[in-house]
């Protein structure tokens, strides 16, 4: 079994690994052209070279914050919005076909608007990121109140037990692994959402500075910071889904 | 799947967006946002007058051509992936992160290889298309009943048979779930990239837009958009219900 597990991880390793070393040797024989792109080893010490200069280190915080935000308000509201519409079986009627092609609306298409109402500040970036973010979290707060099986609130009403009792120990327990998909989709819709629109148009950030990097035509500083934050992506998804595997595993919910 | 909305409550929910649209305008002013019936009747002397018709025509054949790519690639990966359980094991969490990068990220790199123009928005469309309709092409392989597979082997089926008469059929609804993200996400992605480098389509109407400042274009484009991934969105959701009412 456990010998299964490592010949995946060995096999997984060597999927990224020989691409990558692919394209080191393409660019080193010059079958890539170093106007197009530098080759990875070259990316990786020029992004270590960046990080260290902290060039960037104001564009960071203020990417990361801004996603921080996005994030936590999307989860806090998808959970709460989320509960409500479960409760009120007449509004989700009326909301379940936007709900259902919601992720079809070209939310960037907004973005725009946002910027004439609140300026170029954080907010239009932040409300995309949001926006991106919440419904995903409202779906999987729907979807994990619907597993609550009947018979345990029944029991919990003939226990005596209170609304808040019966949220902590019945429905939170139940609910919590579906909710932990959606605060996942959420990280991910949030980080999409801020540099998106930090990319479209903006006045700092990750994806601001990738556009500067862009229109100047400097690969020295694309690059590093193309993989900076191809880098932050994955391991945070990674993390997020070490997390919710082992919560699914503990619940014995298939993934 | 018990709370199904009919038609009708489409209709309500259309008519309360307006209301709510209305709501805004009103508050925030015309400075800010268009009328929804102004915003309407724009788009609609536009499309009468066909002075937005070049740039339909041009994110549309874009478009087309970019979400071919997305579910044809999809769907070989996801094949291809998905009918072995260690190449599955090996991929899935592979293809989930990349799912998560912000292909934004990656635009210069698009422009930089195919230069500005209708290859790049292409690529840009399938490469935000392709990732989604792999991974639920693969997880529908996972899916399929041993059953199914183990009659399939009884019967001697192999190759293209035993994909054409048992897999196929079995995967298909969760193979439309996938067809109709990676659809939804091509035209973003398409249209996204018309908003840089590009100098005709539906995109670079807004991106002209954005820079005059004029709402009533921002909007029509916007509305225009939003109808069109909503209309299909639905029609594809209602023939996934369908076949998974047939196959259950």
């Amino acid at each position: 079994m456990m010998r299964h597990a490592m010949r995946i991880r060995l096999y997984r390793a060597l999927a990224v690994l020989i691409p990558v070393l692919l394209l080191e040797l393409m660019c080193r024989l010059g079958v890539v052209g170093p106007l197009v792109m530098p080759p990875p080893s070259r990316m990786l010490t020029g992004l270590a070279a960046l990080l260290a200069s902290g060039a960037i280190s104001a564009a960071l915080l203020k990417t990361f914050s801004n996603v921080l935000v996005a994030f936590v308000l999307a989860a806090l509201a998808g959970i709460v919005l989320g509960a409500l519409i479960h409760r009120l079986s007449g509004v989700r009627r009326l909301l379940e076909p936007l709900l259902s092609t919601y992720y079809a609306i070209p939310i960037y298409a907004f973005y725009p608007l946002f910027i004439v109402v609140f300026g170029l500040g954080d907010a239009p970036q932040v409300l995309i990121g949001f926006m991106l973010g919440v419904v995903a979290v409202i779906v999987s707060t729907l979807n994990g109140l619907d597993s609550v099986p009947p018979v345990m609130i029944k029991t919990a009403r003939v226990c005596g037990m209170g609304p808040m009792r019966t949220a902590w120990s019945i429905t939170l327990p139940y609910a919590t692994p579906y909710l932990f998909t959606g605060v996942k989709l959420a990280v991910a819709y949030s980080f999409i959402g801020v540099i998106g629109a930090e990319f479209i148009m903006s006045q700092s950030g990750l994806g601001y500075e990738i556009r500067f990097a862009y229109d100047d035509l400097d690969n020295q500083v694309l690059y590093p910071l193309i993989l900076l934050i191809l880098l932050a992506a994955v391991l945070v998804n990674m993390t997020l889904d070490y997390w919710d595997r082992r919560l699914r595993a503990r619940r014995g919910i298939q993934a | 799947m018990t709370h199904r909305g009919g038609p009708g409550s489409a209709l309500l929910l259309i008519a309360i967006l307006l209301i709510v649209w209305q709501g805004l305008f009103l508050g925030a002013g015309s400075d800010a946002l268009a009328a929804p019936l102004a915003t309407l009747g724009y788009l609609a002397e536009q499309l009468r007058t066909g002075e937005m018709w070049p740039h339909i025509a041009a994110t549309g054949a874009a478009f087309l051509i970019a979400l071919v790519i997305s579910i044809a690639g999809g769907l070989a990966v996801g094949l291809a992936v998905g009918l072995s359980r260690i190449a599955t094991e090996v991929t899935e969490p592979l293809l989930l992160a990349a799912n998560s990068v912000p292909k934004i990220a990656l635009y210069p790199v698009v422009l930089l290889i195919f230069g500005i123009g209708m290859p790049a928005k292409i690529a840009f469309g399938a490469l935000h298309g392709i990732i989604p309709v792999a991974i639920f092409t693969m997880s529908a392989c996972r899916g399929i009943p041993a059953v199914l597979l183990k009659s399939a082997a009884v019967m001697r089926l192999d190759g293209w048979d035993r994909i054409r008469s048992v897999l196929l059929p079995a995967a298909l609804p969760d193979i439309v779930t996938g067809i109709r993200i990676g659809f939804s996400l091509t035209l973003i992605g398409t249209v996204l990239g018309e908003m840089f480098g590009s100098q005709s389509g539906l995109g670079f109407l807004l991106m002209t837009a954005i820079g005059l400042q004029n709402t009533r274009v921002i909007m029509a484009v916007t509305v225009l958009l939003i109808a069109f991934a909503a209309t299909v969105s639905s029609l594809l959701l209602a023939f996934e219900k369908h076949l998974r009412r047939r196959t259950t």
